[in-house]
């Protein structure tokens, strides 16, 4: 099958690529960056383990083909800690027991550090309609919603300063 | 050593598994990656019943990449075309003849990446000569009925009939009654539809002649056995690994076809083979739960006694009866449906049925049928409540099993440990200012508005279980763990049962912190691989805290008797002088003399007595004495859209009592999961077949879980009634949220109408059921 060029940036890092325009982004991360963070749960774009951030925005990248995002910033879960740092976003999670099984948390995890790099004090309904494209079936959601709430105590009182996108 | 340095039980310990899941680091089936590894795709089928006339497989296999295709007719050469059910019956792996179920596995096909897979099942040609479907289950047991199983010797379409308690006395107690309520309740198919789907990645090594395979398990070792029974390869050439499991809620304990030809692949490629199902395979074809249709009767005295329950079920078990129920129990602990209330006599049958549907009866967070069980008693006291003109909190009160009661002994045979129903009633109803509601309710009744208020107290029924009474295919249901305490005090646990989520890493670390005085932090603890962890059969059915987490107890315990007579030694006292006091082993009466686990585990290794085995490491099989039972006093609060018949959860709290509490941030979080997984079929989830049984709710586009947007903010509280029979008084907790929420809700939402004539709704509560009820009764907007 034909293939095309791709140079794409992935946590920092510059790749350049071979692949067949129908390769999807998620697979793409997964089976040729071996980036196994970035999970898949559907293929209906509803899910949403999937989520990385494409130049800041998140995106649900078994809807991506991996041919689009030619010369963009993509960050992926692995990307959030930065110099042994976890992010907030992370962090909390952890502390506010915002995960069960793990298996949406890295998806989860990206929408939540797209909010927060947009909104920094977003209410719990702002919260939970920011994930609603993020399906989670462990945990009930509540302390999802405290783990972004800790994430943006944290980010707000500037302890570290991250920003998204790469 | 302080409670705050050890972190044992009732310490909110943060979750040892989280720092590699937040970095991405966990390890799921699909992250597993092999050498020269081959991808597997299935060819499915567009007939919910028909003969398959023709496999053409030529342009699949000749399509570059394309390794295999694989048949029905070639497995069924190697005796692998069926394989055994855990419920003892037969399913098809590839069929030869005839599919019996939409999207059931018609061939495999083998290639060298997923896109060539995929591009290959669609040029798979079958040609297929369409049977009438049989979807009712009351119509397939007609005796004109298409039969689903010819392979069966039995020429119908029933299953089994499954009885228990009293009929005689049942009857009688329902003559003898001034008031009897009726209903049917259908508690339809659903699906668990953890965010990973199922898969696995089988490797055969001929090199070592050994069989390795990562599979989405909720039962390595149990699948390891059926896996070398139907094989006949000697089980220890066959190591199952079950790495970290994106969610299992009972869909990861069947074996599904798909794994079966996978390990067939590698056994004659000689190659890893990966599987993983897409959401839709995973939603059309895997194990379904519940599609009971339920008579239910209650009878009483006019002034609100229960004196019986006589329940009829006919249950939709698809084309095989795959369920992962004991043994003994075809219709799981559904006989536990007589519940928090004390009552003379029960009488509860059950008829399994087939039908062309993917197979069913699997759990979906539920103990073996309990949800069904649940759900059927709590609506009938609510519906007795209404006929008497009650109040639904007045009437539990009348019939609960009082706490002077326990053990108690139940109409259908079963043996409660330990409950207090009215003290975690009164809690939920304080908290909740129920009174204040019920005001509130008559002022919003008077204005037009819709609330309703809703009650659920629930018993579970979990922990199976006694070897004597349980079992799945034979093997003993109960389970296992292994403590080894290294010379430094660090110490490695290895359990029967595997966690999907459940936090089994922290949890079983701190008993074995409480135990033994070790900070949790120096305990691991590995679960999953069968060629490392003990026996066990897995995690499902809220069983690993009854079961595993009484093993590692006992085993820390024996580890404790050992360390004892160390502890003598080194203080040059008889062990009998010795107490277990504060995390150490101290003099009697000279507290300040003790030695600490962490001496004595160095003393093990380096200075113990003579006569003495070195090392000190224990293992314990438990088999329980009886099952546990969690309950709970649950209370919803709802307001219905009369625009939209909308139903809003205002409010909802969960009064939950599972005895001891090992982490109680991991049971809070439990809690909340289980409520969302509860509410999901009362007001979203159902499995819909068209009328050739085509389903039309293959995706979550169709097949709706709840988001963070839908979900309320769950309240919680607790009681604490320990179980008299388990090492640490604990009893699960994983599934009493999901068993206790549906009827609270609906009883909420039935009160909300039942001023207009509303006795009974069936589940799911969808906004268009409420509106056209709201027709009916002329109050819509």
């Amino acid at each position: 099958m034909e293939t095309l060029p791709i140079q794409v940036t992935v946590n920092g890092r510059t790749y350049t690529a071979e692949v067949e325009p129908r390769l999807l982004l998620v697979h793409f991360l997964r089976d040729v960056l071996n980036l196994t963070g970035t999970h898949i749960g559907c293929d209906t774009t509803s899910c949403g383990a999937c989520t990385v951030l494409w130049n800041g925005r998140p995106v649900k990248s078994c809807t991506v083909f991996a041919v689009q995002v030619d010369g963009g910033e993509i960050l992926t879960v692995e990307g959030l800690e930065r110099d042994g740092q976890l992010h907030p976003v992370q962090e909390g999670f952890w502390e506010e027991h915002g995960l069960q099984c793990g298996f949406c948390t890295p998806g989860m995890m990206m929408t939540a550090v797209a909010l927060l790099n947009e909104n920094p004090d977003p209410t719990e309904e702002e919260i939970r309609k920011a994930i609603s494209g993020n399906l989670c079936r462990c945990t009930g959601y509540v302390n999802i919603v405290k783990a972004i709430q800790y994430a943006a105590r944290k980010m707000r009182e500037g302890a570290t300063v991250h920003v998204g996108g790469a | 050593m302080t409670a705050t340095a050890v972190r044992g039980i009732g310490m909110p310990v943060k979750r040892k598994e989280d720092p590699r899941f937040i970095r991405g680091k966990g390890t799921y089936v699909d992250d597993i990656k092999l050498p020269g590894m081959l991808f597997m795709d299935i060819v499915r089928s567009p007939h919910a019943h028909a003969r398959i006339k023709r496999i053409d497989v030529s342009k699949a296999l000749a399509m570059p990449g394309v390794i295999d295709v694989i048949t029905g007719e070639e497995l069924a050469k190697a005796n692998l075309a069926w394989m055994p059910t855990l419920m003892g019956d037969r399913q098809m792996v590839l069929p030869t003849d005839r599919v019996v179920y939409y999207a059931q596995e018609v061939a495999a096909v083998i290639a060298t990446d997923r896109y060539t897979a995929a591009d290959a099942v669609l040029a798979v040609e079958v040609e297929y000569e369409p049977l009438p479907p049989v979807l009712n289950p009351f119509e397939a047991l007609k005796p004109d009925a298409p039969l689903v199983r010819p392979d069966r010797e039995q020429k119908s379409n029933h299953i089994w009939h499954w009885e228990a308690g009293d009929k005689e006395k049942t009857d009688r107690a329902f003559q003898e009654a001034e008031v009897v309520v009726a209903q049917d309740l259908y508690i339809p198919r659903i699906h668990v539809a953890s965010i990973e789907t199922c898969g696995c990645v089988a490797n055969y090594d001929p090199a070592t002649d050994k069989l390795t395979i990562w599979m989405t398990s909720q039962a390595p070792h149990a699948h390891r056995t059926v896996f070398s029974l139907v094989t006949g390869i000697p089980e220890h050439k066959i190591r199952i690994i079950s790495p970290d499991i994106g969610g299992g809620f009972g869909g990861k304990v069947p074996v599904y076809p798909g794994y079966v030809i996978a390990t067939y692949a590698t056994l004659k490629h000689k190659k890893p083979i990966k599987w993983i199902e897409d959401r839709s395979e995973n939603l059309q074809a895997d194990s379904f739960a519940r599609d009971y249709h339920i008579h239910a009767e209650l009878a009483a005295t006019r002034d609100g006694k229960i004196r019986g329950l006589r329940v009829h079920v006919v249950a939709d078990h698809g084309a095989f009866d795959a369920a992962a129920n004991p043994s003994r129990f075809p219709a799981g602990l559904f006989s536990v449906c007589t519940g928090s209330y004390d009552m003379e006599a029960a009488h509860i049958q059950v008829d399994g049925v087939y039908t062309t549907k993917p197979p069913g009866g699997v759990a979906y967070r539920c103990s073996f049928r309990v949800t069904e069980a649940v759900h059927t008693i709590e609506r009938m006291v609510d519906l007795l409540a209404h006929e008497l003109g009650m109040d639904p909190a007045e009437i539990r009160f009348k019939n609960f099993i009082q706490p002077h009661q326990f053990p108690y002994k139940s109409p259908t045979g079963w043996e409660y440990d330990s409950g207090n129903y009215p003290a975690a009633l009164q809690k939920a109803l304080d908290m909740i200012g129920y009174q204040e509601l019920r005001r509130e309710q008559a002022e919003r009744r008077a204005r037009g508005e819709l609330m309703g208020i809703g009650i659920s107290t629930f018993t579970e029924i979990v922990g199976a279980g006694p070897s004597h009474t349980f079992d799945i295919l034979g093997i003993k249901m109960f389970d296992s763990a292994e403590i080894r305490v290294h010379p430094t005090g660090a110490v490695i646990v290895r359990i029967g049962v595997q966690t999907q989520g459940q936090g089994h890493e922290t949890t079983f670390a701190q008993i074995v912190a409480e135990e033994l005085g070790i900070p949790v932090e120096y305990i691991t603890v590995e679960h999953g691989d069968t060629d490392t962890a003990p026996y066990g059969l897995g995690t499902y059915a809220s069983r690993s805290t009854p079961t595993a987490g009484a093993a590692t107890a006992v085993a820390a315990r024996k580890i404790r008797e050992k360390a004892r007579l160390i502890a003598a030694h080194l203080l040059e006292v008889s062990p009998d002088d010795l107490e277990w006091k504060d995390y150490a082993f101290r003099v009697k009466g000279a507290p300040d003399r003790y030695k600490t686990m962490q001496e004595i585990a160095f003393a093990a290794y380096t200075n113990f007595p003579f006569g003495l085995e070195p090392g000190l490491e224990a293992e314990c099989y438990y088999d329980p004495p009886n099952l546990t039972f969690p309950f709970g006093a649950y209370v919803c609060v709802v307001d219905i859209d009369r625009g939209t018949g909308q139903v809003k959860i205002r409010e909802f709290l969960a009064v939950d009592d599972c005895g001891t509490i090992i982490n109680p941030m991991i049971v809070e979080g439990q809690i909340h999961g289980g409520l969302t997984m509860g509410m999901a079929p009362a007001l979203f989830e159902e499995i819909v077949y068209d009328e050739n049984g085509t389903m039309l709710t293959g995706t979550f586009m169709d097949y709706l879980l709840p988001t963070a947007v839908e979900t309320p903010h769950w309240k919680t509280a607790k009681t604490v009634t320990p179980s008299p029979h388990h090492p640490l008084g604990a009893k699960g907790v994983g599934e009493s949220p999901t068993i206790g929420a549906p009827p609270a809700i609906v009883n909420a939402v039935v009160d909300a109408l039942s001023h207009l004539g509303v006795r009974h709704i069936d589940i799911p509560i969808t906004p268009a059921k409420v509106y056209r009820i709201l027709q009916e009764k002329g109050v819509a907007e």
